[in-house]
């Protein structure tokens, strides 16, 4: 799965700045425990370079290929009329209220079958099998039965998160330690207290792993519905821009796409960072 | 009565829902049994036991008996070891007592009063260390507290004595990964102490460690028992563990298991390991073998 991915990528970066902390001094040192960070701008820099060169080599036209500079440009004009902002709210609005609708049934739903071994067998196969409908396929009947607006996309977003999510609340409430199961029990604990003091925390590390993908996923469902059909959103204007032959407004929508993902993703890690302060 | 009176105001919060629930079961257990079984009370009081284990049988299939019908009883303030091979059903007995299994057959009394689930006076340490990784060791000896009640500065400075008792004062911030195998183990045992059990269940506390750091918490356990008067029933498969803290000894049998043989240990107290070079603790020893049929008679 692939938020074991993310998760072996983090714990590998983890492992690296770990032993890598005898190294040479300075800068090196630096790049040797915080790889990532250090090498950023560099890495940065290069790319806008090359990106650069190649349009002047090439003499792209801007509407195939815009420079880094016209595409500077594009952004600070539609930053300050206030077109971006209007659109990238949007968006925004409508990820994180799918975010919030399909998490939130994902982990009722996941908790009653990592709970309940029958409600598991009964319903697994249908789950199962309903992921196998492309979510994108049927974004155009989302748009048909609830309209161009804010709900269509909310669904279509929530219907993306919620797989990923269940699976890790079943996951995560699956492997809870037995033995502490017993402590609990021998201690008298009620059902409320199972979950509060046991069964929330012990599941919180796979949760975290299953909301990092979510969140990434989450931006692909709010802007496959804007594409299908709205009349605001970043998904839109990146839609506009191919009609119009804009392709810097693509650039600009594409790079606040990209900063809301990072935005979402290291606000979840940061949040996952604070709640399992104890792993370190 | 008194005693126990006192012992429950310890732990009940005086505001709380916590509280409400441990008074119920507290009544639920100590009072109705008095009038429904009165012979029952009436042999209590002469010889007065803290627990009873009353032809206690259990299978997990009917084909495989796992525990034959045994019955024993323990005072207050007594160490008893249950010695047995693995498959003896000797876990499976602590469980019972501990009301986190149900007997096929037979009852478990505890102070006079019929017991079937877990009772809010027993202490119970498991077999493996089952901390809370996310809970720091302070956290992890107030949760049974938090169960029970709201947790405020009286319930901290409790939680905080218990970890002194247990060597563990400097590490009260720090999370489990960071403890050692046998600081795990004592932070277990303060956690099964901090709600002042009448009674202390040990499955095989210190199986996992080695062996040096075993006798050392062995001679804290007895420092700790003694301290406290406590009650403690301890399920173990060491012959020497056994003999070096409990003033009696049961053997069990395997398949079923079955109470071979009661060994009265009367060895002096305070102990130390120094005992254990003893003539008579060897012969202790050896009849336990023998029991077992380790030792041909």
């Amino acid at each position: 799965m692939a938020e074991g991915t993310i998760l072996a990528t983090i714990q590998k970066e983890r492992d690296e700045r770990g032993s890598n902390r005898r190294s040479a001094s300075g800068l090196l040192r630096g790049v040797a425990s915080y790889p990532a960070p250090v090498t950023f701008p560099f890495v940065v820099a290069s790319i806008l370079l090359l990106w650069e060169g190649l349009v002047r080599w090439q003499d792209y036209p801007a509407f195939i290929l815009p420079g880094p500079l016209a595409v500077a440009g594009k952004t600070l004009t539609l930053a300050s009329n206030g077109i971006l902002w209007k659109h990238a709210q949007v968006t925004l609005l409508e990820i994180v209220l799918g975010l919030l609708l399909g998490v939130s049934l994902a982990l009722i739903l996941g908790y009653l079958l990592g709970k309940s071994q029958t409600l598991d067998r009964l319903l697994s196969p249908y789950i199962v099998a309903s992921q196998t409908v492309p979510v994108v396929a049927i974004a155009p009947l989302l748009i048909i039965w609830f309209g161009n607006g804010l709900l269509s996309k909310v669904l279509i977003t929530g219907i993306i998160v919620f797989f990923p999510t269940l699976v890790s609340t079943i996951v995560g409430i699956r492997g809870v330690d037995p033995d502490l199961h017993d402590l609990m029990r021998s201690l008298r604990a009620s059902r409320s207290q199972l979950f509060f003091k046991l069964e929330l925390p012990a599941a919180l590390p796979v949760l975290f792993g299953g909301l990092k993908l979510s969140v990434i996923l989450a931006i692909v469902g709010a802007v496959v519905g804007e594409f299908v059909g709205a009349d605001v959103g970043l998904g839109f204007l990146i839609n506009l821009g191919r009609g119009v032959l804009d392709t810097p407004m693509i650039f600009v929508a594409v790079l606040a796409l990209v900063v809301i993902a990072q935005t979402l993703y290291l606000g979840i890690s940061a949040l996952e960072n604070y709640y399992l302060r104890w792993r370190k | 009565m008194a005693q126990k009176q006192r012992i429950y105001a310890d732990f009940i919060p005086s505001t709380s829902s916590g509280h409400r629930s441990v008074n119920q079961s507290f009544q639920r257990h100590l009072r109705p049994t008095f009038f429904q079984f009165g012979i029952n009370r009436m042999s209590l009081q002469s010889a007065n036991p803290l627990l009873r284990v009353e032809q206690v049988s259990h299978d997990y299939t009917p084909a495989t008996p796992a525990l034959a019908p045994v019955t024993f009883a323990v005072a207050e303030g007594e160490f008893v070891c249950i010695v047995g091979t693995s498959g003896s059903g000797k876990s499976t007995l602590l469980r019972i007592i501990g009301g986190l299994v149900r007997p096929s057959a037979g009852e478990v009394w505890l102070d006079g009063a019929r017991s079937t689930e877990p009772h809010p006076q027993i202490g119970f340490v498991f077999q493996k260390t089952n901390l809370m990784p996310w809970r720091t060791a302070l956290d992890n000896v107030l949760l049974p507290l938090e169960l029970i009640g709201a947790v405020g500065p009286a319930q901290r400075s409790q939680a905080r004595s218990l970890l002194e008792l247990v060597g563990l004062a400097d590490f009260a911030d720090v999370y489990p990964a960071e403890l050692s195998g046998g600081m795990a183990q004592r932070l277990v045992l303060a956690r099964a102490l901090v709600r002042h059990p009448r009674l202390l269940l040990l499955d095989e506390p210190f199986g996992a460690l080695d062996a040096l750091t075993r006798e050392r918490l062995n001679l804290e356990l007895l420092r700790i028992q003694t301290g406290q008067h406590q009650t403690v029933v301890m399920v173990t498969h060491s012959i020497n563990e056994a003999v070096f803290l409990a003033d009696r000894v049961l053997v069990l049998g395997e398949q079923p298991g079955r109470i071979l043989a009661e060994v009265g240990v009367d060895l002096p107290r305070p102990r130390s390991l120094a005992l254990m070079g003893s003539e008579r603790f060897g012969a202790l020893a050896t009849e336990i073998r023998r029991h077992i049929g380790l030792v041909d008679t």
